[in-house]
């Protein structure tokens, strides 16, 4: 039984629902539209658009995911895009098994870079991802197992706020320099791709690609309503307490760190899933999934779509990727303008001062890839460029207590107390 | 003194003896001793810096003594339970800054603080039944927000902030209420209403107040702590320690 205002409880339904609507007609029309319009018709959807689609159907669920443990329960993790490449790796890793004899070098058991390393046979943690069913459960049990235990280190110890953010972010780069190693067994700088087959199907048939998006959309408004059940739920109003007075839920008898620990494992399981379903569809997994880079533009989406909504994630996933591939394709030199752009306004109507710590913490990480790439062998210059990053993160960070402070400065006139009501509400609507 | 829902074998509901607290080497609380029988109502006075909010950060889980004994009902030391453990032993606290989930309406605020399972999957499938229903309009009455039941925390006057805090105190049920300076931001009226409700509340319950208004002292009619540098400067009723010499030194000499 739910006790809140009828009015808001209204308006945030009919969010929630026009937009799963919208996504379950997506999920039937353009099948159709690909299937049985004639090539010529302006309203024919070509495959390859279809698969375009059904990518950003997994960034959506991943932002999804995101939004569960930051906008519910205050975990602002850095690290998102780890718990989706593992799932993606899970996948891939069975992918390559059903590619069998047709490599390149044609060897039965191993995938061919195993072959390339001189290996003789398969390292056993890669036993049993030749089983489909296995090789899904390990979808979910390798990112979910991983939170798990960061989780619990980090939970138990009450590691909080920007040093939790921060080990996030170490999280994954750790991870993304394993897997560049050749020894560690996935495919090295590489990665994997030229996938054959999945679950008996050619991956790159139509009727394939149909599938996958079509199983993107299905978990995608799956997992919504799996996260409307934990947030609408008695659970959902111990997270926000959580993320708004942590010792208050504990003074309360609640255990914060199982609670924290649970929605986060939910969280990367989600995450698991959307790498999975992204890699057959985009043909490759490689490190570069890993990149710190990745995992804050997923914050970025779930912040310009809305935080503690759910929804909003998820238009923040969908918008933000078509308009980046709009703008990387059509003018690339502007899609950090209009990023800026976006920022600008979003800021305006944001609830939260994060914002503009993401926008410096991108733009740090924008000069750090290519900086980093350029004198990668020289020592002291990576110690220079540590330094410049750390300043650069603790300046986002200071900028970032900066617009708090001046928000409630400002607060004081009413324009903008009304404008920061309004999204305020929404969030609080759990 | 009448105890009314403890059991006749227990001394003490709160024992501290020769408890010490430094930060940065500053002795907050110094080898300071109290004894709250089950079913008291205490009122712990002294003034800013005393040490009161440490000593309840002490009995709470939320800061360890360096050294010292903290008992709860004789035998449970509470210096080896954290927060969430010693809250679902039955003590409660109202912080003194007010914390309410500024989020959450009045009534998911007196939810979430309803006696009851604390564990993941109960709150996920958690059904609230009729009489635990009953139970959060009963308390809705109780601190006068029944009109506010469907507004947020954060919309609601900083006195009206102190009363619901009250109320999730009491619905959580617990034996020792720690109510941290309940009447700071108060108008007279509210003063005077907030010592009637927690005398009410200690007719079920121990209840230990810190509060620095000598009429609201007064007005709950019980034996006073006086605090000051980390230990107990002088205890009795509120007539007797205030014509204490020393207390009145402390008072005037701040
Ligand atoms: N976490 C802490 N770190 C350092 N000093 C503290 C801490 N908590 C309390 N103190 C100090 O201990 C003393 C007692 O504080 P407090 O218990 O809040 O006093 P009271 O509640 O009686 O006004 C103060 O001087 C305060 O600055
Ligand atoms: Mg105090």
């Amino acid at each position: 039984m739910q006790h809140r205002s009828i009015l808001l409880k209204v308006l945030q339904t009919s969010h929630g629902t026009t937009l799963i609507s919208i996504l379950a007609a997506a999920i039937v029309l353009v099948p159709i539209l690909n299937l049985f319009v004639p090539e010529s018709s302006f309203l024919h959807v070509p495959t390859f658009t279809v698969t375009v689609l059904g990518k950003y159907l997994c960034y959506a669920l991943l932002a999804l995911a995101l939004d569960l443990v930051w906008g519910y329960c205050g975990i602002l993790s850095l690290g998102h895009g780890a718990f989706f490449a593992l799932g993606g790796y899970a996948m891939g890793m069975y992918l390559m098994r059903q590619i069998g004899d047709r490599g390149v070098y044609g060897n039965p058991l191993l995938p061919d870079f195993m072959v390339f390393l001189n290996w003789n046979e398969l390292p056993w943690y890669w036993y049993g991802f030749d089983n489909g069913f296995f090789a899904m459960l390990m979808v979910l049990l390798v990112p979910g197992l991983l939170a798990f235990v960061f989780g619990w280190l980090a939970f138990r110890s009450r590691v909080t706020g920007v040093y939790l953010s921060i080990m996030t972010q170490a999280l994954t780069y750790v991870l993304m320099q394993a897997f560049l190693l050749n020894d560690f067994g996935f495919g090295g700088n590489n990665g994997f791709t030229d996938f054959k087959d999945i679950f008996g199907a050619d991956v790159q048939s139509d009727a394939t690609r149909i599938a996958l998006f079509v199983a993107s959309g299905l978990f995608l408004i799956g997992a919504y309503f799996l996260c409307k059940f934990v947030t609408e739920s008695k659970m959902g109003r111990v997270l926000v307490s959580i993320r708004d007075a942590e010792s208050r839920a504990r003074f309360l008898g609640y255990r914060v760190e199982h609670y924290k620990l649970f929605v986060f494992v939910l969280s990367a399981m989600l995450a698991g899933i959307a790498g999975a379903l992204f890699v057959p569809q985009a043909g490759i997994i490689n490190p570069t999934q890993f990149e710190p880079v990745f995992s804050i533009e997923v914050v970025i989406w779930v912040a310009l779509g809305g935080r503690g909504t759910l929804y909003g994630a998820i238009i923040g996933g969908l918008v933000v990727n078509y308009t980046k591939s709009f703008y990387t394709g059509a003018m690339p030199e502007m899609w950090l303008f209009v990023l800026g752009g976006i920022f600008i306004i979003s800021t305006i109507y944001a609830n939260k001062g994060v914002i503009v710590g993401v926008i410096l913490s991108v733009i740090a990480m924008t000069i750090f890839q290519p900086l980093a790439q350029a004198i990668s062998e020289d020592f002291y210059q990576f110690i220079l460029l540590a330094v410049v990053y750390a300043v650069l993160f603790s300046s986002a960070i200071y900028f970032d207590r900066l617009y708090d402070l001046a928000k409630s400065r400002i607060a004081a006139t009413n324009w903008f107390t009304n404008l920061n009501q309004a999204p305020h509400t929404e969030e609080a609507k759990s | 003194m009448t105890v009314t829902n403890a059991s006749p074998e227990i001394k003490s509901i709160l024992y501290l003896n020769g408890v010490t607290k430094s930060f940065d080497g500053f002795k907050a609380i110094n080898n300071l001793s109290l004894d709250i029988a089950p079913g008291e109502l205490r009122a712990i006075i002294g003034p800013n810096g005393a040490g009161k909010s440490t000593m309840m950060d002490i009995i709470t889980g939320k800061t360890k003594p360096d050294k010292g004994e903290v008992r709860f009902k004789d035998n449970i030391d509470l210096t080896r339970h954290d927060e969430a453990d010693i809250a679902n032993m039955g003590i409660g606290r109202k912080f003194q800054k007010p914390t309410v989930i500024e989020s959450l309406s009045v009534w998911e605020n007196l939810d979430l603080a309803l006696a009851g399972n604390r564990n993941v999957w109960q709150t996920l499938f958690f059904k609230l039944k009729k009489a635990q229903h009953e139970r959060i309009d009963e308390i809705m009455t109780l601190i006068g927000l029944s009109e506010k039941r469907d507004a947020l925390a954060k919309n609601l006057s900083h006195g009206q902030k102190q009363w619901l805090e009250i109320g999730m105190l009491i619905i959580q049920e617990p034996e020792v209420l720690l109510v941290d300076e309940p009447a700071g931001g108060m108008t007279d009226y509210e003063t005077m209403e907030t010592a009637r409700l927690l005398k009410e509340i200690s007719e079920h319950h121990s209840v230990i107040v810190v509060e620095h208004d000598m009429d609201f002292v007064r007005a709950l009619d019980c034996r006073v702590t006086v605090l000051h540098e980390g230990s107990v400067l002088a205890e009795g009723s509120l007539d007797k320690v205030s014509s204490n010499q020393q207390v009145i030194e402390v008072y005037l000499g701040r």
